[in-house]
């Protein structure tokens, strides 16, 4: 898909600045170069594909047909909208009372919650970027895995009482909400909505691919392999940890973990790294401390935590 | 005309409100402009996401950082 870009950088770094191809500073200048621009070009085609498919559905779509569902096929249908609804951590307190109003049960609703920050389409289009079609899915299907155990297991717990809030339920079945868009008008929003992202983050990709591209370079495997820890029993949990606090800065940390791994970090620290990174984030947490008990949060934090821990160690045997 | 923002306080719903105003003065209409902040009244219109519009009572639009030209457009 990006020979031709390949070819071209090529050209540029080798033929027009006259770079001696086997010096490490011709090479950190090309996969610079290369790397920054194609992901850059991922970001926009698949958020513009993601925020296009948007305008279909929304968040009060989703409660509509999360109504009345039973227990696990509900898990499961709310895992599955959470890769195509948007997620903002400003509108998690109305999205949890939303859903409880209309009798969805808690364990549903975080099986939602849970999905919607991980399977984001920022994250999806790094991960596609620069790991490829094949790790991208596993990502998605493990993330939907954890969603779905997670909300399963935070339903079976009983814990409706840690709602702060008392919620009135809304009588009688939710109507759906029409929306009446042309088709230009739906191209027009999500190339909005993609440019808004893609003006946010783009430094931070550029950061990232930066650090990456000079320990891709100069930092010798050994170091990486001492520190990151490849066989360490601890490198998953310690990763899942370091995640925590680096949600808004998936864009850059993403394009480092690419190079890690190229040098030696075991993939399922990786993935469960990614996934602390963007499932766990603390200022979401903050967020709902205003409207659910600090029990609850840490029970949905801890079985998260361990969803992903339990991905990463599977990772790391069979690979 | 009575115009509310729904909204806890994120950027997206301060930008919500600064569009409405643009809106009514572009429209040149009388209409009062409020913020709602309270969970408790946002919940009452029974979206699940913010910022939401809601125009003499009725949601509008949830989720969604209209433009001013949208919202003009929604005051007809």
């Amino acid at each position: 898909m990006f020979e031709f870009w390949e070819k071209l950088v090529d050209t540029l770094v080798y033929g027009v600045l006259g770079l001696d191809a086997t010096t490490q500073k011709a090479q950190v200048l090309h996969f610079f170069i290369y790397d920054t621009i194609k992901i850059y070009i991922l970001l926009v085609l698949i958020i513009f594909v993601v925020s296009f498919l948007r305008t279909y559905f929304n968040t009060d779509k989703v409660r509509v047909y999360l109504q009345g569902k039973s227990e696990f096929t509900g898990n499961v249908l709310a895992a599955l909208f959470g890769i195509i609804t948007p997620f903002c951590s400003c509108s998690a307190i109305p999205l949890f009372l939303g859903f409880m109003q209309a009798r969805i049960p808690l364990g549903i609703t975080f099986s939602f919650l849970i999905s919607s920050p991980m399977n984001n389409e920022i994250a999806i289009a790094l991960l596609f970027g620069l790991f490829g079609w094949k790790v991208t899915a596993l990502y998605i299907g493990f993330g939907l895995l954890v969603a779905i155990i997670g909300g399963f297991v935070v339903g079976r717990l009983g814990m409706e009482k840690y709602v702060l809030i008392p919620v009135v339920p809304m009588s009688g079945d939710l109507e759906d909400v029409e929306i009446k868009l042309s088709l230009a008008q739906r191209c027009q929003e999500s190339w909005g909505y993609t440019y808004d992202i893609l003006k946010k983050i783009y430094p931070y990709v550029m950061i990232g691919v930066g650090i990456g591209a000079f320990i891709h370079g100069y930092v010798p495997t050994d170091f990486i392999v001492q520190y990151a820890g490849s066989n360490s029993w601890y490198s998953v949990p310690l990763s899942v940890l370091l995640g925590i606090p680096m949600y808004s800065n998936a864009a850059g940390v993403m394009p480092l973990i690419e190079v890690l791994t190229g040098k030696g970090m075991l993939l399922g620290t990786a993935l469960s790294f990614m996934m602390a990174i963007t499932a766990l984030s603390l200022p979401e947490a903050m967020i709902l401390k205003r409207i659910l008990h600090v029990r609850l949060i840490v029970t949905f934090f801890g079985i998260v935590g361990l969803g992903i821990m339990g991905v990463g160690y599977l990772f790391n045997a069979i690979l | 005309m009575k115009i509310e923002v729904l909204g806890t306080g994120c950027a997206k719903c301060q930008a919500l409100t600064l569009h409405v105003k643009e809106a009514v003065a572009k429209k040149g209409i009388f209409a009062q402009v409020e913020k709602v902040e309270d969970i408790m009244k946002i919940m009452s219109y029974g979206v699940t996401s913010t910022p939401a519009l809601v125009i003499d009572g009725q949601v509008k639009s949830s989720g969604k950082l209209l433009s001013t030209d949208e919202i003009v457009a929604l005051l007809e």
